[in-house]
């Protein structure tokens, strides 16, 4: 199951194990990604804290947990490849993946269409 | 009559003169040049040593650290190095070929004079920590100067050694947190910081340890008086204020600001960066302000030196000054002496320190004095007025052709700022710039201010004659009639400069940051 | 006024134009209390050339000319001969009156020179990377701490006690306000640096050690060791390098392992100048790189394919990171950065290297000289162009006589560490190629007499 948040993080859920990356929608608006520091191994994430940053040539953003929890593994591939962000937002190019403490965190996520219209309107 | 053809020559160019590359590259005067580590080489130096003395490898004292081991510093010869030099900085522009409109950088003349006095042997080749005594000459440079800032300024004192803008801010910050820590009051952490502000504001105030919140615009280009009266509290440290702002107006509010902001106990930091636009005819001090770093590379003319070394001395209020950096030159009696460390304690018991090894950018000072005595107090005041007239000829000569945000609430200071929003479909601020590169021109500053959509900030300076920016004005408009035409050939602009437009995408995902040599190609089998 | 070109006829011609009466009304936004009526009071009017030529050479003239006595100062500044055409070249207003890179369609002079410069510097330094230029050795030192700080996320620094304490004093001043703890202490007048009290107050909080090379007091040291014992506790080796002709003669500190190696560039092409403008040099190993603070020059292709360079990684800078930069750093040290590069090129591999014999070779021979005078002591066993005497005496009124006789003698360590009575008897004494066997004979005889 595929959730967003509006700050534009997706997570794709499988039992209590989630993987993270920025929606295709926010890589067409950082323009061409150069540099993506994901988070270290082991690193507890409390939902909304700043997980990953994600670089333009002009500009640097910040990548926020969409959940709470503990990372498991950062995307090794982004560090040679961070144009996967560009051409894979929502597959090859995910971020991290991380083990979730409270399921019920989900909740207050938006699903597919729901980030869609969300989208629609900005 | 008769034609003597024999001297004929065609005059008119053929049109359409798409010439074959050529063999070098290079194009008449347009020269390429390769790298040194291409044309240079290991044993090659262009400097004699002969009766030098003689090296004395067999006794040295080096405890066996010497280095062995190839460094790899190619060298030329002199007429190479001159050539290598020369054909590179005819790739540069510079405001010694024309008009460099970067607005908040106040790129004017570089005055000579001032190279010439900065390279008397009395001021280049003394050593900053040679005795007192021998240096007075030099200690009265810093004295004099700093007497000039404070006038000018209207402030109590003024703190040398910053070595940039950026260093001034860090120095008026750090006062300003040393003041708050002796009235026991540390807990005041937030900084307020106008949306406009250079990037270098918050930066510097995070790096203080302080916690920077937004304050908004009004739709005139200015602060929002009200949201920042009403953020003050005891959480808050003091504001961070541009004035003349980055919009290039004046923020006529700033005494009331500056009034509420002590009236809560905070400070006002003034970044001075756009103090050329007011310089002799209105004193930071008169408005309240607390601390104020001046940019001499900008106001006072030292060269900008394709980027630094500047210079930031910051000037401060009575409440301020006792916290001021070291070391300081003081006069007492006929004599002037250099209060470091080891005196502090006496003159300076609350100095937050020292900031930087020596004691400022000596350089910088004895070139920004000579400019100003060239002034003197007349012709400063003279310098903010032309620089003012300047940017508002300007804008109200482009106001027509490109959309001018803040045009409609007045005049501007020193600079004039446009926007993208009338442009045609596809063209953007960035495609304005380059073509005005191809017009012989330093694009203006772009994308900056942030609150300004596609901003383009054109800062004139004083040292612009009529007709130079009548021709300006002219390109600039041509330029941007093109951008709202839809001229198509402006979206690969340049296409006159020593390069095109450059891959930065490339530069940032696999950056080659230093020469390597390039793998030995594999030799061909036998 | 002649940097002015505007005549009057223009001004009321351009006023027109705008539709103001008077310049005055476009100071309008000022509040009428803060608007000066005329210019501020107590301040002379504009001068001549020829008047303010006059003023500036009074002033220059009451300072005594490093170059025109016998002169050995050096901690952290020194005097070496720079040829001419590097000033010629500094001065071609396509460089001087540059601004900083940032359209790098008619900025590549400027730009390839900051890569040369860069993979000069990074060779110098024993680094894989260099950066381009810092304001100067001192606020470089105290940038690597950070760096050291943000990389290892650990707060504590280990200064080594022949750290030049100007260096120390900046980082003590910043480290109040970021927090960084610094194990620092003076040095002592024996023949070793402290590599062994460093070692042994490394532990799981070190963010890194500091030490500089050659040292304040003039000492060398194998810094493998140190490399060695910062590492296995996760710690960054910073090495400090003030003289940086001195690395034409010894081992690199990127070859004993430093992970940050910062410097200041001044002794090649800049010239004493009273302390500034210098140029700050920093290198590090690849993998620190996007941690580095600084202006960085990379290379890259143009539309057309051909070979350019550009200001590269800079979401690093306060510019755009604001708050989240690595540094507020804004300005880098340009202009000197062109002087320390056309020097370097100047000299070449060769060159430097016979300039770093020739220093070496001329403050062995002082060193042996001064040290024959009766109750002065050499302190270094090693050494590159500047070592420690001790003398019988407080050194610092021995410097002010040699002064008075038209001596600059070198740097009392009174001045530099006031209230240290260990080191008041300590003088530093630098010798260059600018320092002829006359100059160490005047100054060991004056010396020989005054202790007497």
């Amino acid at each position: 199951m595929r959730y967003f948040t509006e700050d534009h993080e997706w997570i794709d859920v499988e039992g209590a194990i989630g993987t993270v990356g920025i929606s295709n929608y926010a890589q067409s608006q950082l323009g061409d990604i150069v540099f993506v520091d994901v988070p270290a191994d082991g690193r507890e994430l409390a939902k909304g804290d700043e997980a990953a940053v994600v670089e333009s040539v002009k500009a640097a953003s910040d990548v926020y947990s969409p959940v709470s929890g503990a990372v498991i593994e950062g995307n090794p591939a982004l560090a040679d490849s961070p144009d996967l962000v560009n051409s894979d937002a929502e597959g090859e190019g995910w971020f991290f993946r991380i083990t979730l403490s409270d399921e019920g965190e989900l909740d207050s996520l938006m699903e597919e269409a729901a980030y869609e219209a969300f989208v629609a309107k900005l | 009559m008769s034609i003597n053809q024999s001297g004929w020559r065609p005059t008119t160019p053929t049109k359409g003169n798409d010439a074959a590359p050529t063999f070098t590259g290079n194009k008449a005067l347009m020269l390429e040049e390769a790298l040194i580590f291409k044309i240079g080489d290991a044993t090659t130096t262009g400097v004699d040593f002969t009766g030098f003395g003689a090296p004395t490898a067999a006794d040295d004292k080096l405890s066996g650290l010497a280095r062995t081991a190839p460094i790899g510093l190619p060298g030329l010869s002199e007429p190479e190095t001159v050539r290598h030099y020369t054909r590179l900085s005819r790739q540069n522009y510079a405001i010694d070929l024309g008009l460099f409109p970067l607005g908040s950088c106040t790129m004017k003349h570089n005055p000579r004079l001032n190279e010439k006095m900065a390279r008397l042997p009395g001021f280049s080749d003394i050593h900053p920590l040679a005795p007192v005594d021998t240096v007075q000459g030099a200690l009265e440079v810093i004295h004099q100067l700093a007497h000039w800032l404070v006038t000018l300024t209207g402030m109590t004192s003024v703190a040398m050694s910053p070595k940039a803008g950026a260093h001034g801010e860090l120095c008026g910050i750090l006062a300003i947190k040393a003041a708050l820590a002796k009235r026991g009051e540390g807990a005041r952490k937030v900084i307020l910081v106008p949306e406009s502000a250079h990037g270098t504001n918050p930066a510097t105030a995070a790096f203080a340890g302080f916690a920077v919140e937004d304050i908004p615009a009004t739709p005139d280009g200015r602060i929002d008086t009200a949201a920042l009266i009403a953020r003050l509290g005891p959480d808050v440290a003091g504001v961070m204020i541009t004035n003349p702002n980055t919009c290039g107006l004046f923020e006529c509010d700033l005494k009331t600001i500056s009034d509420a902001v002590h009236a809560a106990g905070g400070y006002v930091y003034c970044d001075g960066a756009n103090f050329n636009a007011i310089v002799g005819r209105v004193r930071p001090g008169d408005l309240g302000v607390d601390a104020m770093h001046i940019n001499l590379h900008k106001t006072f003319s030292t060269p900008h030196g394709g980027g630094g070394p500047g210079s930031g001395p910051v000037v401060f209020s009575e409440a301020l000054t006792p916290f001021a950096p070291l070391p300081f030159v003081e006069k007492q009696g006929e004599h002037f002496v250099l209060i470091e460390e080891e005196t502090a304690g006496e003159h300076h018991a609350d100095s937050f320190g020292r900031m930087v090894a020596f004691h400022g950018q000596m350089g910088m000072f004895t070139r920004a004095l000579t400019y100003i005595l060239s002034h003197g107090a007349d012709g400063l005041r003279q310098v903010a007025e032309d620089a003012v007239l300047n940017a508002n000829y300007v804008l109200r000569s482009l106001e027509d052709v490109l959309h001018a945000p803040f045009a409609g609430a007045g005049p501007c200071m020193h600079e004039a700022l446009f926007s993208d929003s009338n442009l045609a479909d596809g063209f953007s601020t960035l495609d304005v710039a380059k073509g005005l590169i191809d017009e012989g021109y330093h694009p203006m500053t772009v994308y900056f201010p942030l609150v300004v959509h596609g901003a383009m900030l054109v800062e004139p300076t004083e040292t612009e004659s009529k007709a130079a920016l009548d021709q300006f004005i002219g390109a600039l408009r041509s330029v941007a009639e093109r951008a709202k035409a839809g001229d198509a050939s402006l979206k690969t602009a340049p296409h006159f400069a020593p390069r095109s437009r450059l891959d930065e995408t490339q530069a940032a995902r696999k950056p080659i940051l230093v020469w390597k040599e390039p793998a030995p190609i594999a030799q061909a089998a036998e | 006024m002649r940097y002015l070109p505007l005549t009057q006829p223009d001004r009321d011609a351009m006023l027109d134009v705008i539709g103001a009466d008077t310049i005055d009304a476009l100071f309008v936004d000022v509040p009428k209390d803060a608007r000066l009526d005329g210019p501020v009071r107590d301040l002379p009017n504009h001068a001549s050339e020829l008047a303010v030529e006059r003023h500036m050479t009074a002033l220059a003239r009451k300072n005594t000319v490093a170059g025109e006595v016998p002169f050995f100062l050096g901690c952290g500044a020194y005097r070496h001969h720079v040829p001419a055409s590097v000033d010629h070249l500094i001065q071609r207003g396509e460089f001087l009156t540059a601004y900083t890179p940032y359209q790098p369609e008619i900025a590549q002079g400027t730009l390839q020179m900051l890569f040369e410069f860069q993979t000069q510097v990074a060779r110098l330094l024993g680094t894989d990377v260099a950066n381009a230029s810092m304001y100067d050795g001192s606020t470089a030192c105290w940038e690597a701490i950070g760096m050291a700080r943000r990389i290892t996320r650990k707060g504590k620094a280990i200064l080594s006690s022949g750290l030049h304490p100007h260096y120390v004093s900046v980082a003590r001043t910043m480290a109040k306000y970021t927090g960084d703890v610094l194990d620092t202490t003076t040095p002592w007048l024996v023949p070793d640096m402290d590599i062994d009290r460093l070692i042994g107050a490394i532990d799981d909080d070190t963010s890194c050690v500091v030490v500089q090379y050659p040292d304040i007091l003039g000492r060398i040291a194998d810094l493998r060791p140190l490399a060695d014992a910062a590492h296995a506790k996760k710690a960054l080796l910073i090495v400090v390098v003030t003289e940086p002709v001195a690395l034409g003669a010894l081992k690199s500190p990127g070859e004993m392992d430093a992970d940050i190696v910062v410097g200041e560039g001044q002794s090649l092409g800049v010239g004493l100048q009273f302390g500034g403008p210098y140029v700050g040099l920093f290198g590090c190993k690849d993998k620190y790189v996007r941690q580095m603070p600084g202006r960085l020059c990379g290379e890259t292709v143009d539309a057309d394919g051909r070979r350019g360079f550009v200001l590269t990684l800079s979401t690093r800078e306060q510019h755009i990171r604001r708050e989240k930069a690595t540094s507020n750093i804004c300005t880098n040290s340009g202009l000197c950065a062109l002087a320390f590069s056309i020097h370097m090129t100047l000299l070449g591999e060769a060159g430097l290297r016979q300039l770093a014999e020739v220093n070496h070779a001329g403050a062995v021979a002082a060193a042996i000289r001064l040290s024959q005078i009766p109750g002065v002591e050499l302190v270094n066993t090693g050494f590159f162009n500047e070592f420690t005497l001790k003398l019988p005496v407080e050194a610092r009124p021995v410097v002010r006589t040699l002064a008075d006789r038209g001596i600059l003698a070198g740097v009392s360590l009174g001045r530099l560490y006031p209230g240290e009575g260990d080191l008041a008897n300590g003088l530093v004494v630098a010798v260059t190629e600018t320092t002829t066997a006359e100059d160490v004979e005047t100054l060991a005889a004056a010396l020989q007499e005054i202790l007497a």
